[in-house]
């Protein structure tokens, strides 16, 4: 308790402002934020499904509940969060294990695990779990980590992502990888490690190649040539970027895009959405959803630059990161800058698994955020 | 201790912040690089995807124009389009087509001959175009397909219009029928023009007045899904059906004609002397056109192929034989315009001619003599001294001169594919081809008729007509008039004439009246087929066979048959105002008075009395030689 005592002075000016909504541990610009995105989110998919008001409805009930869902993680302190960081990594990973031994099949991937009464893939726990760890791990640390820590970390990194990798879920193993390294860079890792790091990953790539799928390998071969195989597995890269294209500064209009509702974009209500608004609404269209995922992101990287302790400030950090790197992943897969992994647009696409993931991260910024001027009561 | 975990705790704080700080610029350039990537597809290639993005909704189809009718000179159907369903595979869309078969054939029934005729297609066919498995459907296996279609992707039922052939083998020869495009035809058309149509014609008029009947293709703009489904109508150039063409033949006149020749194998052209319009031109044996539409079997083409009486064969423009004495009234007009000799004057015919210097015995076929003949008595009684004397009066090339004049050694430009034009030996020939010098006896075999000289029946038919009309050669036709459409008017075709270079009417006369005598007089050789009804002039033939090509696996009855002469028999009537000219050939039929005269007797009965033949079974009896 005793590294908690110090006052941040800026958190107790800011706290002045804030009635209700501190109580109820909501940060408002974040709020707002979200709720735009979302409503731009079922805008465009009422396009994307080509006018399907009961999948939007459907989506639009997915949100509300994800949303009470965050105000509901707002609620616990990072203190209870800390509690749970290492039972919920321990659990996750014994989730994937469990995946690998009785998971569903499907579409040659065992992702799934069926409860009962529930069906879920425990790699999404992970994409949260796995950052709680390492801020619990790190937080009781002196940082930046020593080259002991540094391998304890990457084995905590390790693990899952393996695990995950192994299902196979290229696209989930590199969006947990890639939250784990984020936590480990905002933990103040000294550059000559992150050098000698980027040169071992150069020499594991290799590895890693040997290690994948044919179905994988296929996916970044055609990524680096789409017009090897364009009615296969480059059919999606190209008519993409055909939509986008096609889309021009302007675009054709919401509604009107003839590669989204004519059907020659596939997946076009969950993967490829960000290809439906680059046809519909152009470039300009696409700056504004940016310019609003850049705020929230900013806002996150905010919430955990002012956070007070080292465990809220690196899970807040690394919870954001997680954030981009879907963002990103997702973008430059549809644009065709990386290859196809399934990774959804984010608060966007169609489906209901990233958005519990992601608004339960929310609701952990939010914690964060409002827990300032607590400590600052204590 | 407190001290130093405070100003660690802060060093942390502002470690995490230096960090957070580069994060959020990598933030940015991250999302800058996508901005940027993003400027590149839709600013700098905005054009180039657009055109992408038009030619993935918007799809030219091509329509296919309705193909011509072909109708007889009284309206009788001879070539249909019927509605006709085939269910077809585009390979492009279907992953294993052995299987998708084998599927489809739980839903209609798919014989060996489709599978066969579907391997066949299967390498000749553009791309992205379907291949029929199954032709014909019938309603309940249209509807069958229609419930279960959607799971055979890439397996659609093609409507479309078929040719039929209501008169089957009757017109198999002269009307020809269509079949599918094959490769080596793709090369030759206008690949854009046929982008929709399936069929081309192959054989007779359908492929001769292909470009009539085909009409010209028209397109529509749709805007189609990504399933290929039309789902709005654009603009559309409609395209032009193709020409309805009008014959000159008599529907009536073919059937009696191929029921006169029988079973025989042989041929009988028969044409207006007027307009050298073809009123009738059988070939026989004959074959079912209609199979050949859908695409025959290789089986069934191979039997029609091998039949040693080759029914494939079109006798009528194709088959070249050694007119024989038909030709004797062209010699003899040939003498009459050269001025070699005159109509009175007589030459002696002791059995046999040497020429002058020569020991060998060119016969006359009366092995007594005909004693002294006029140019009348020598056409009535076909003495062949005569016209061997003739003809090495004339020389071989004042002869030919005027026998190419009756259109002898070059087709005749008659409107149906695959004419061949027989052959007019001349010095200059058999230099050529045989790297041989003309031999002064060779004029006199070309002067009755036989050796190298080879002549189709359209040929004589034609030439027959040039001395009816008193001189006049005119080109033989099959189309009479074609139509743009129905109730469009009919737009006539024009003869070709071209008159014989005699036009001294005295000259026609001798030869007319000689011909009449052939039929009238006491001694012709073809007395038995004279009528009270109408005065028929004519000349019998009777060419000898020297090959007996590949068929050496027959019975020897069978070869001996084959061994016989060619009868023939050119004639027309009535001789005051000629309105048909016959020509009839019999393979092997013997003599031509006896075989071949009755047949052009039944055709003339047909067209000047209306009366009808009887049906080729009955007909058997009576031509034995």
């Amino acid at each position: 308790m005793s590294k908690q005592t110090h006052v941040d002075i800026e958190a107790g000016h800011d706290s002045l402002d804030r009635g209700w909504l501190n109580r109820l541990h909501i940060d408002l610009p974040l709020l707002l934020l979200l709720l735009l995105l979302s409503a731009f989110g079922l805008l465009m998919l009422y396009s994307a499904t080509g006018q399907s008001a009961g999948q939007v409805e459907r989506q639009a009930i997915r949100l509300g509940l994800a949303l009470v869902l965050m105000i509901g993680i707002a609620q616990l302190s990072p203190a209870v969060l800390r509690q749970w960081s290492v039972p919920l990594y321990l659990i996750g990973l014994a989730l994937l294990a469990a995946v690998l031994l009785f998971g569903d099949q499907s579409k040659g991937a065992q992702r799934w695990l069926d409860l009962g009464f529930l069906r879920f893939q425990p790699s999404e726990v992970l994409k949260l779990a796995l950052p709680m760890m390492l801020a619990w791990y790190l937080s009781l640390r002196t940082l930046p980590p020593r080259l002991l820590d540094i391998v304890v970390v990457g084995l905590l990194i390790g693990l899952p992502v393996f695990l995950i990798f192994k299902q196979p879920d290229l696209g989930t193993a590199l969006l947990v990888g890639s939250a784990g390294v984020a936590t480990l860079f905002l933990s103040g890792l000294r550059w000559r490690l992150i050098l000698s790091l980027v040169v071992l990953a150069g020499v594991a790539a290799p590895l890693l190649w040997s290690l994948m799928h044919d179905y994988q390998r296929q996916r970044v071969l055609t990524f680096l040539d789409p017009g090897s195989d364009p009615l296969g597995a480059g059919y999606h890269i190209i008519q993409s970027q055909i939509a986008i294209g096609s889309g021009g500064i302007h675009g054709k209009g919401w509604l009107q895009g003839t590669q989204s509702q004519l059907e020659f974009l596939p997946e076009r209500s969950t993967d490829f959405i960000f290809a439906v608004i680059g046809e519909e609404l152009g470039l300009s269209g696409i700056i504004v959803l940016m310019l609003l995922y850049l705020a929230v992101i900013l806002r996150g990287l905010s919430i955990a630059a002012q956070a007070q302790d080292a465990y809220s400030r690196l899970l807040a950090g690394s919870i954001t990161m997680v954030f981009f790197v879907y963002l990103f992943v997702n973008m430059g897969m549809v644009t065709g800058v990386l290859p196809v992994v399934g990774v959804p647009l984010p608060l966007i696409s169609y489906g209901g698994t990233s958005l519990v993931t992601l608004m339960f991260g929310f609701g952990i910024l939010m914690s964060v955020q409002t827990r300032r001027k607590l400590l600052q009561a204590e | 201790m407190l001290g130093t975990m405070f100003e660690d705790r802060r060093g942390e704080k502002r470690l995490f912040r230096g960090r957070a700080i580069l994060l959020a610029v990598l933030v940015v350039l991250s999302l800058a690089l996508i901005a940027a990537r993003l400027f590149q597809l839709q600013v700098v290639r905005h054009e180039h995807f657009t055109t992408l993005s038009d030619d993935n909704r918007i799809k030219i189809q091509p329509m296919p124009p309705t193909r011509g009718l072909i109708y007889d000179r009284n309206g009788v159907l001879l070539a249909d389009n019927v509605p006709s369903y085939a269910l077809t595979i585009e390979p492009e869309k279907v992953e294993d087509i052995d299987a998708t078969i084998a599927e489809l054939s739980e839903l209609v029934p798919i014989s060996e001959l489709d599978l066969e005729r579907f391997e066949r297609l299967l390498p000749q066919r553009r791309r992205f175009e379907g291949v029929p498995i199954r032709l014909d459907l019938n309603q309940a296996e249209r509807a069958r397909f229609a419930v279960q279609g959607h799971r055979f992707p890439g397996v659609e039922i093609a409507a479309e219009l078929s040719r039929y052939y209501p008169e089957g083998a009757y017109t198999s020869h002269l009307v020809g029928y269509v079949g599918r495009i094959n490769e080596q035809e793709l090369e030759q058309i206008d690949r854009s023009d046929y982008a929709g149509s399936n069929h081309i014609g192959k054989v007779g008029v359908e492929k001769y007045h292909e470009q009539w009947l085909h009409g010209h293709v028209g397109y529509q703009q749709a805007v189609v899904n990504a399933r290929g489904r039309v789902l709005e109508q654009r603009e559309q150039k409609t395209p032009v059906p193709g020409r309805d063409l009008h014959l000159f033949l008599d529907m009536d006149l073919q059937r009696d004609a191929a029921a006169a020749l029988g079973d025989r194998r042989g041929a009988v052209v028969a044409i207006d002397p007027e307009t050298g319009g073809v009123l009738a031109m059988v070939s026989s044996p004959r074959y079912d056109p209609n199979p050949f539409v859908g695409g025959i079997g290789y089986k069934a083409y191979a039997e029609l192929r091998d039949d040693i009486d080759r029914p494939l064969y079109d006798r009528a423009v194709r088959g070249q034989y050694p007119p024989g004495s038909t030709v004797k009234p062209f010699i003899a007009l040939a003498g009459l315009a050269t001025g070699v000799t005159t109509a009175s004057q007589g030459k002696y015919c002791g059995g046999y001619f040497q020429l002058p210097g020569h020991s060998h015995r060119y016969r006359c076929w009366r092995r007594g003599g005909h004693g002294s003949l006029a140019m009348e008595d020598a056409i009535v009684q076909s003495c062949d001294v005569y016209f061997y004397r003739l003809a090495h009066d004339m020389g071989i090339d004042r002869l030919d001169d005027l026998l190419a004049e009756f259109n002898f050694g070059r087709p005749t430009g008659v409107d149906i594919a695959g004419e061949l034009g027989g052959l007019l030996p001349s010095p200059e020939w058999k230099q050529r081809v045989r790297n041989r010098p003309w031999f002064p006896g060779e004029t006199l075999i070309v002067g009755i008729g036989q050796g190298a000289f080879l002549a189709t029946p359209l040929q004589l038919a034609a030439a027959t007509a040039a001395i009816a009309n008193g001189g006049m050669f005119i080109q033989p036709r099959i189309v009479s008039a074609t139509r743009a459409s129905l109730g469009a008017p009919l737009e006539p075709t024009q003869a070709q004439r071209r008159p014989i270079p005699d036009q001294d009417p005295a000259h026609w006369q001798t030869i007319i009246d000689a011909m009449t005598n052939v039929v009238e007089g006491r001694r012709g050789t073809a007395g038995r087929i004279r009528t009270n009804a109408y005065r028929i002039a004519g000349k019998t033939g009777t060419s000898q066979v020297f090959t007996v090509g590949q068929n050496e696996t027959y019975n020897e009855a069978e070869v001996a048959e084959r061994m016989r002469d060619h009868a023939l028999f050119v004639g027309f009537a009535p001789i005051e105002e000629p309105r048909i000219a016959v020509a009839v050939i019999v393979e092997n039929g013997g003599h031509g008075g006896a075989t071949a005269a009755p047949i052009a007797r039944a055709v003339m009965d047909s067209w000047l009395l209306d009366q009808r033949v009887q049906a080729p079974s009955d007909a058997d009896d009576g031509n034995s030689p």
